[in-house]
């Protein structure tokens, strides 16, 4: 089932022409990733769907509804969370506050107390490390744990829809491992579907089952994940193969 | 009286000072940390806390207490629309752009209450009686006591509201990363409504109970919001003891100046602490550098 659909967007900051006539979809549970260079215009693409950085034209749909002119708020509401680039907790708050601001809207609707818990203990399940650090303040966490307390945050609001910018961002192999073991996880148990923007293409097409490559601003190829490692041209620009291993092999 | 007497006499007169210098500065912080903005109009709210007062109490003959809760109310309110007509529609202008709207702003309040209520200096009344009360050798006036009760109370009142309730939490994470606080749903505009709301009702209510010792009157605000702006500075802009601290520190320094200089240089003693603190340590006596992990 198509859960979100982009259609023709054009987004712009001042006179710059971020985004150029882009489209593309996401179907229920998928993870699909987006890369391409730094300014292809990725983060561009999650700051439109979370309405921070509002379309010029074109139409944004979630489950058939149009977004594009909401707040970011509503679309919080509507389970679009998205993890920042740079993950943006808030730091001299502890890990527990900051999970508990992830689930602002849900105190909002009065849901109960109960059933936020057991989020809250879902999310420490996931990543146990913040069950150890949750009275830590979060500027105290390793950039690795930052990361985790991030998803974590916006898992917090139960999204359908998960917009993840750059989760590997200055952090060791290992690391982002278990981070994107923990997001496979998500897809799988929770159903999650996941938009990936990541400069790490190689981990990136490796966990998704879809890819858009994007260049200044545009979306030029649309494959399955598999076809996208396999592809010569994203082997090039993107994981780091040089043209004579491509051509040798 | 004996020369300990005396100085216990000025602590204590100048810790009730404080305190009103407290409440008004953590207005002053609560607005700034989660706007970046300097309100230098919070004297204003201040002022009005005082002049609704003394309007409820002794045009409308309501009763005490009434009279000061619908003062702050009104105050409260005052606030809102103060952010709404002045602050909201310019959030795009630069920080130094803000904080001049918010000097015009208190301008054109102070102005407005002149031509409500007249230049004449009010009072209202003590809230039990005048009887004084001995305590360390030194007098003090059952109002003195009221000061130091509501002060604590809503010290620790705001204290919990920040550390523990949803909404609380919400107005910090706007401070610290407005962005971020978007992306989980928090409607920034709307926490700071409410941290007008609040610094406004605050401010109020130290209007209010200082009101009965030293009078109040239309331009009682720019002095009262210049000693809670040090207050504050002094504290390093913090939500909590550090400005409280701040406030208590300047009403003692300040009575102990006037009472053992001369009370001509009250005011001065205020702005010497002030500059001295921006020149030595703008951070504030008592944020150290935050250590954090990137």
């Amino acid at each position: 089932m198509e859960m979100l659909k982009v259609k023709h967007i054009n987004t712009y900051y001042g006179q710059v022409h971020a985004l150029k006539n882009v489209s593309l979809h996401l179907n229920q549970g998928e993870i699909v990733t987006l890369i391409g260079a730094n300014g292809a215009g990725k983060t561009t693409i999650l700051n439109s769907l979370s309405a921070v950085t509002p379309i010029r034209s074109g139409e944004i749909l979630f489950e058939g509804n149009p977004i594009h002119a909401l707040s970011p708020e509503k679309i919080v509401d509507l389970g679009i969370s998205q993890v920042p680039e740079g993950r943006q907790v808030f730091k001299p708050l502890t890990v527990e506050d900051n999970l508990e601001l992830g689930a602002y809207l849900r105190y909002r609707r009065r849901e109960g107390r109960a059933r936020i818990r057991a989020s809250l203990d879902e999310i420490y399940r996931l990543f146990p490390r913040l069950l150890e650090r949750r009275r830590q303040l979060a500027g105290t966490l390793s950039g690795g744990e930052q990361q985790m307390l991030a998803i974590g945050r916006a898992l917090m609001a139960r999204p359908k829809l998960l917009l993840l910018d750059e989760p590997s961002m200055g952090l060791a192999p290992l690391v982002v491992q278990e981070i994107f073991s923990v997001i496979a996880t998500l897809t799988r148990e929770l159903g999650t579907t996941v938009l990936l923007v990541e400069q790490n293409a190689k981990a990136a097409l490796k966990l998704a089952d879809r890819g858009y490559v994007l260049e200044t601003g545009k979306v030029i190829i649309e494959e399955s994940a598999g076809d996208l490692l396999e592809n010569r041209e994203v082997q090039r620009a993107y994981l780091g193969k040089e043209k004579k291993e491509i051509w040798e092999r | 009286m004996d020369f300990s007497q005396q100085i216990s006499q000025y602590i204590l007169s100048g810790l009730a000072t404080g305190a009103i210098y407290a409440l008004i500065g953590l207005g002053f912080a609560i607005i700034y940390n989660s706007t970046g903005i300097i309100n230098f109009a919070q004297g204003e709210f201040v002022m009005l806390g005082g002049m609704f007062g003394v309007y409820f109490h002794t045009v409308h003959n309501f009763n005490l207490a009434v009279a000061l809760l619908l003062a702050i109310l009104f105050a409260a309110v005052s606030g809102v629309l103060f952010e709404r007509l002045a602050i909201r529609p310019l959030r795009r202008a630069t920080p130094l752009g803000l904080v001049i709207i918010t000097i015009g702003g208190s301008i054109l309040v102070r102005g407005l209450a002149m031509l409500v209520w007249g230049k004449d200096t009010h009072a209202l009344p003590t809230f039990s009686g005048d009887e004084p009360l001995s305590l360390a050798g030194a007098t003090l006036l059952p109002q003195h006591m009221w000061i130091f009760a509501l002060t604590v109370l809503l010290i620790v009142l705001s204290k919990l509201f920040f550390q523990f309730t949803i909404t609380g939490k919400a107005l910090r994470a706007c401070a610290v990363n407005q962005r971020a606080a978007g992306l989980v749903g928090i409607d920034v505009r709307r926490m700071v409504m409410f941290s007008f709301l609040l610094a406004s009702g605050m401010g109020a209510l130290a209007g209010i109970i200082i009101a009965p010792l030293t009078m109040t009157s239309y331009d009682v605000g720019i002095m009262l919001g210049l000693k809670g702006f040090c207050a504050a500075i002094i504290g390093g802009m913090s939500n909590g003891l550090g400005t409280v601290l701040g406030g208590l520190i300047l009403g003692v320094l300040e009575a102990l100046g006037a009472g053992l200089i001369s009370s001509g240089y009250k005011d001065a003693v205020t702005f010497i602490i002030l500059l001295l603190i921006l020149f030595l340590r703008p951070q504030g006596l008592f944020s150290r550098g935050e250590s954090e992990r990137v």
